[in-house]
């Protein structure tokens, strides 16, 4: 396998011929209610390859989550397969890991921070001495080791969203999931914890599938984009970001290519609004 | 000094009340209105002797008993019924039928069943006190935050775990309020049960000196039931305090922003 731990690090492996990790076919999911059917997701199909960084974003409204609950087998889709290392997902696969938007209500509340990191890896049976250390350096990559004790309502929305961080990160997944994980917290914790996704997932070589509404932070994380549609959403673009692999917050961020490549995205959405959403 | 501060608020208004008795009561020659003194004397006579080990103690222990039955089966039966959808609806209609029948109704129904014995006695608790665990178990099992669900099913959580880490200490606030409810009613039902055809407990012995008209005997007999409901409910908040730290906690968190 390419993904043993001698690799980690080289880094993130671009090139086009590593193994597909994560692929989604033909995906859609139609919510039946008494008052009619919503189809929420039309017809997707994407992979993502084994250590790829990938940003979905679309207009809001657009069956992001559903997409993503669908992934991490949460939701049964209606038609189409999600596809994890080779296996279809019709339950949460052990390998995955998925970061919610809600961090205050992921979180156990009666556990310290430590107990939470934890707890996946005591539920997988991993013994006591290796679990400790797993923990301690999870805690270490997001900067908390000297918050350990204490309890998640004790700490502010940044430093619980990186709590949540840990724990995934703890799990060791070869797909990690992110649901608009920092919509909530704010803009100067939101730059730092980029930072920290991109830091993590170059040691980690783990691939990421980072499901966010805004635009600036799908093109500065992502290696791709992809831009869905508007409900009932397809796929519209797949955007390769090439700008430099050691990212910035200020000097790419200044990039003229950054810019050319949010405007490219903002102006994809602004489409992607019109043109399913002209009639609302 | 915390605790002294808080000790001094809770002493203060009984010890005024017994100041205003004592005052009101010294030229009474009421044969229903003892004295202080005479009370607190009578107090001592009747409970600190021979009655401690046959009436209050075997009281205080089919109450301990069958309240302690009715908190363990109802959490069982509320985490049950609480994750299971159609078992819910099922048994939530019925459920409220049982509760509303007033438990000492069935006293006598229940004498006749199992017989004038202990086990009645604390079968006619479990009966009363089962009510608030159980609907308050239900009600916190269901309520338990989606995405923690979410979170608890995406880390592959094994249903024992689930249950431990999850389920139950997520309900915990309001399986607490249960207890709390469920207590009072038990000591309730811990006096009732002795009042028909017993030959010993609290009641039992309360009732016995209503009727000879030892009329300071029988306040020496509710001050002692008052003062066991302090008692429970001093080591119930204790507990509680201990298991909740982080409900409470929270809380003021919450407060605080």
């Amino acid at each position: 396998m390419a993904g043993d731990s001698a690799t980690i690090e080289t880094g993130p492996r671009e090139d086009v011929h590593s193994p597909v990790a994560l692929s989604v076919q033909g995906l859609q999911k139609i919510y039946s209610s008494d008052t009619g059917d919503v189809e929420a997701v039309r017809d997707l199909t994407f992979e993502l390859r084994q250590g790829e960084l990938v940003c979905l974003v679309g207009p809001s409204g657009c069956g992001k989550t559903t997409l993503l609950r669908c992934i991490a087998g949460l939701l049964d889709p209606t038609a189409g397969t999600v596809t994890l290392d080779g296996a279809v997902v019709t339950g949460p696969p052990k390998k995955m890991a998925v970061v919610f938007q809600e961090y205050g209500r992921s979180l156990f509340a009666w556990l310290t921070v430590r107990q939470n990191v934890e707890l996946p890896l005591k539920n997988a049976g991993m013994p006591k001495a290796e679990r400790q250390k797993a923990v301690s350096e999870a805690l270490h990559a997001v900067g908390l080791e000297h918050a350990e004790s204490s309890y998640p309502w004790q700490l502010s929305g940044g430093m619980q969203q990186r709590v949540a961080i840990a724990r995934a990160v703890a799990y060791k997944p070869e797909v990690l999931l992110m649901d608009e994980p920092f919509a909530a917290v704010d803009a100067q914790t939101r730059a730092d914890l980029e930072d920290l996704i991109r830091r993590v997932w170059k040691e980690l070589g783990v691939t990421v599938l980072f499901i966010t509404h805004d635009i600036d932070e799908s093109v500065y994380l992502g290696e791709r984009v992809l831009i869905l549609s508007n409900s009932p959403t397809v796929i519209q673009e797949d955007l390769t970001i090439d700008l430099p692999a050691d990212r910035d917050q200020l000097t790419t961020r200044s990039l003229p290519r950054f810019t050319e490549l949010r405007t490219h995205v903002y102006a994809e959405i602004q489409k992607a609004k019109r043109g399913k959403g002209g009639d609302a | 000094m915390k605790v002294l501060k808080s000790i001094a608020y809770a002493v203060t208004l009984p010890a005024l009340l017994i100041l205003l008795w004592w005052v009101l009561t010294i030229d009474s020659t009421n044969f229903y209105v003892p004295k202080p003194g005479e009370l607190a004397t009578t107090f001592v006579d009747t409970w600190f002797g021979e009655r401690f080990r046959e009436d209050v103690m075997p009281s205080v222990a089919r109450f301990a008993a069958g309240t302690l039955l009715a908190i363990v089966l109802g959490i069982a039966a509320g985490v049950c019924i609480g994750s299971v959808r159609w078992l819910r609806s099922l048994l939530e209609p019925m459920l409220e039928f049982f509760r509303a029948i007033p438990p000492p109704v069935l006293v006598p129904i229940l004498m006749v069943l199992i017989g004038i014995n202990d086990r009645m006695k604390i079968a006619v608790i479990v009966f009363g006190a089962i009510w608030p665990v159980l609907l308050n178990t239900i009600e916190g099992v269901r309520a338990v935050d989606p995405v923690l669900v979410d979170t608890a099913r995406t880390y592959g959580l094994s249903r024992w775990q689930r249950l431990r880490t999850l389920v139950l200490p997520s309900a915990a606030p309001q399986i607490a309020a249960g207890v709390r409810q469920a207590l009072s009613i038990g000591l309730i039902l811990m006096v009732i049960s002795e009042m028909f055809a017993s030959s010993s407990g609290l009641g039992f012995t309360i009732v016995l000196f209503q009727r000879s008209f030892a009329v300071t005997e029988m306040w020496s007999g509710i001050v002692l039931l008052g003062l066991i409901g302090v008692a429970v409910s001093i080591v119930f908040q204790v507990c509680e305090r201990k298991i909740l730290h982080w409900y409470y906690g929270q809380k003021e968190v919450q407060h605080g922003r």
